[in-house]
């Protein structure tokens, strides 16, 4: 009798003790990255670093522009290809579509969204890469393929099981008494779905989004392996581009050489990771507050 | 009303259009990595370990990586099972009365899912350097771990949430600790642990962010933890970057490889995962 309850009182302080460690690695990230990139802060103004382009890490310039540029013009890229497709895919599959054709594409999504992001990677160079360079011939840009939109378009393919896997969620929570209702008053279902459902779903699909974003935010193989990789501000989607988790990816064996490199680099890992723990708090306080208030 | 119906026709056409496009884009992704993966197929790739003249296009293989990235995977995935799950004990059973402690754990968790891996593998390495420490093996499955442990919590205990609060009730009425009922509760969620543990291992097997800093990539077998291990994932990254096309060949074939590695382990993962959700209590 007595050991079973030493037993149960050991497990306590084992488990809790798992659950605070796992919990203290969030702290112990932001705090890693800050400390070790806090050098960098000490040299450069925040402005300088944040709003200058000049990357010459031999004199200590260290100008995050171009980097922050190619984060956002892949990130921008994806999802203005992903969300209008991962929404309409979704609605579609949620309100329309015969059992048979979600029995057939749920597994897809699930294949999809476990696929490793270097085989995206080589599915990009090998397909999208030379799609994207005859595109540019045809509208007269000049492009060696290795692109912004290159890796954009990876990346949409990436983050778009994510989203509809997300967004299906919240459709398949909202109860049927909603859609009964508007039907019985006559609305088509297409009326049902855009006015009724994917109103009421709308904090859910931008949640989703978000989350979607963080995604293809921090995405490095991928990207890295399709988007040119060259420190200047893309002028246009054919232009190559270098998003930061590409830049540290790159460079981290040459941080001990030059001085501040390592603290540059660490700071590149610091900013995504700000954004992204940002980004993904709002998303779950609205995905929380919704699945609260449906139920 | 026509306009109506019009529109309804026309929105659904868009939504077909658009499932079709995503069904180009997988197929396009499944048929180039099998097109160009199987010519280049040989049983000396998974056979043998890189030789002499191996990344000039000479004879050798990548079970090096093939090797690395099991036995990282798999260590990884059993230790952030057993931390898992006592997380997931905890949200469900020994803090369940705290629901501002459990719905914070829960988003912290749901937070760190979201960290992409470069940033583990980045603070890893900034770990490492701080104590000197070299690309090793060992290093990789920590990293990994950190990495897979927010997917291992988040699948466990969506299964553990279901289960209805009557049976855990029951079996403390019967006067069973709470050790004895977190084994109830853990056996209940068998399916869902089994999803979970292919979730993450799919996921740690195609990570490579993170271990291009920390297990490093070595053309010896893994045999010892301290050593810098090779992965899949890194070997199609390096590989595929060479200029001679014999060496971005076996690239292609170890994407084949991983791609297969990973649709064997979801399949299967579905497979188990309905089979013992027979014996499930609901």
């Amino acid at each position: 009798m007595r050991l079973r309850l030493l037993k149960d009182r050991t497990s306590v302080i084992v488990f809790w003790s798992f659950t605070v460690l796992s919990i203290s690695t969030l702290i112990a990230i932001g705090v890693g990255l800050g400390i070790k990139s806090w050098p960098l802060f000490e040299t450069q103004s925040l402005s300088d670093l944040f709003f200058s382009d000049t990357w010459r890490p031999l004199s200590g310039k260290f100008g995050f522009l171009a980097f922050i540029a190619g984060t956002l013009w892949v990130t921008a890229i994806s999802l203005i290809l992903a969300v209008p497709i991962s929404v309409l895919t979704a609605l579609y599959l949620s309100e329309f579509a015969h059992p048979w054709v979600r029995k057939v594409f749920l597994p897809i999504i699930d294949v999809l969204s476990g696929i490793p992001p270097v085989v995206y990677g080589v599915w990009g160079v090998l397909v999208l890469v030379p799609l994207v360079t005859s595109l540019s011939e045809f509208v007269g840009a000049f492009s060696f393929g290795y692109s912004v939109l290159a890796g954009g378009l990876v990346l949409s393919l990436m983050i778009t099981p994510l989203m509809i896997s997300i967004i299906l969620d919240v459709l398949g929570s909202i109860p049927t008494v909603y859609r009964e209702a508007s039907l019985s008053l006559g609305a088509t279902r297409w009326e049902t779905t855009w006015q009724i459902l994917a109103r009421k779903a709308r904090p859910g699909i931008l949640a989703a989004v978000i989350l979607s974003l963080s995604r293809a935010f921090g995405e490095t193989i991928a990207v890295l392996m399709v988007c040119g990789n060259m420190p200047m501000l893309p002028q246009s989607v054919f232009d190559a581009g270098y998003p930061l988790p590409a830049l540290i990816a790159n460079n981290y064996g040459e941080m001990m050489s030059i001085p501040l490199y390592d603290s540059a680099l660490m700071m590149a890992g610091l900013v995504l990771f700000v954004v992204i723990v940002f980004f993904n708090l709002i998303a779950r306080v609205v995905l929380f507050r919704l699945e609260t208030e449906l139920q | 009303m026509k306009t109506r119906l019009l529109k309804q026709t026309v929105m659904k056409g868009l939504m077909i259009l658009s499932a079709a496009i995503l069904l180009i884009g997988f197929s396009s992704l499944i048929w180039t990595i099998f097109s160009h993966g199987l010519p280049y197929m040989s049983w000396e790739m998974v056979s043998s370990i890189p030789g002499g003249g191996f990344y000039i296009g000479k004879e050798g293989g990548i079970l090096n990586a093939i090797l690395g990235t099991v036995i990282i995977t798999t260590v990884s995935a059993a230790i952030a099972l057993i931390i898992g799950s006592g997380v997931v004990l905890v949200l469900n059973l020994y803090a369940k009365r705290f629901r501002r402690t459990v719905s914070t754990i829960r988003m912290v968790q749901d937070v760190l899912f979201g960290i992409p891996s470069i940033v583990y593998g980045a603070f890893a390495f900034a770990i490492m350097i701080s104590f000197g420490l070299r690309t090793s093996m060992l290093a990789g499955i920590i990293t990994v771990t950190l990495l897979i442990l927010p997917i291992m919590i988040r699948a466990i205990d969506e299964v553990v949430r279901q289960i209805p609060e009557d049976l855990v009730n029951s079996v403390f009425s019967l006067g069973a600790t709470r050790l004895e009922t977190a084994g109830v509760l853990l056996r209940q969620a068998l399916p869902g642990i089994v999803t979970a543990i292919m979730l993450s291992v799919a996921r740690a097997a195609g990570d490579a962010a993170s271990l291009l800093f920390t297990s490093g990539y070595s053309d010896n077998l893994p045999f010892s933890p301290d050593q810098p291990a090779a992965t899949l994932p890194l070997a199609i990254f390096f590989q595929l970057s060479s200029p001679i096309a014999e060496v971005q060949g076996r690239a292609y074939a170890a994407a084949l490889i991983l791609t297969l590695i990973i649709l064997i382990i979801s399949l299967s993962a579905k497979w188990i995962s309905s089979r013992l959700s027979k014996h499930r209590i609901r």
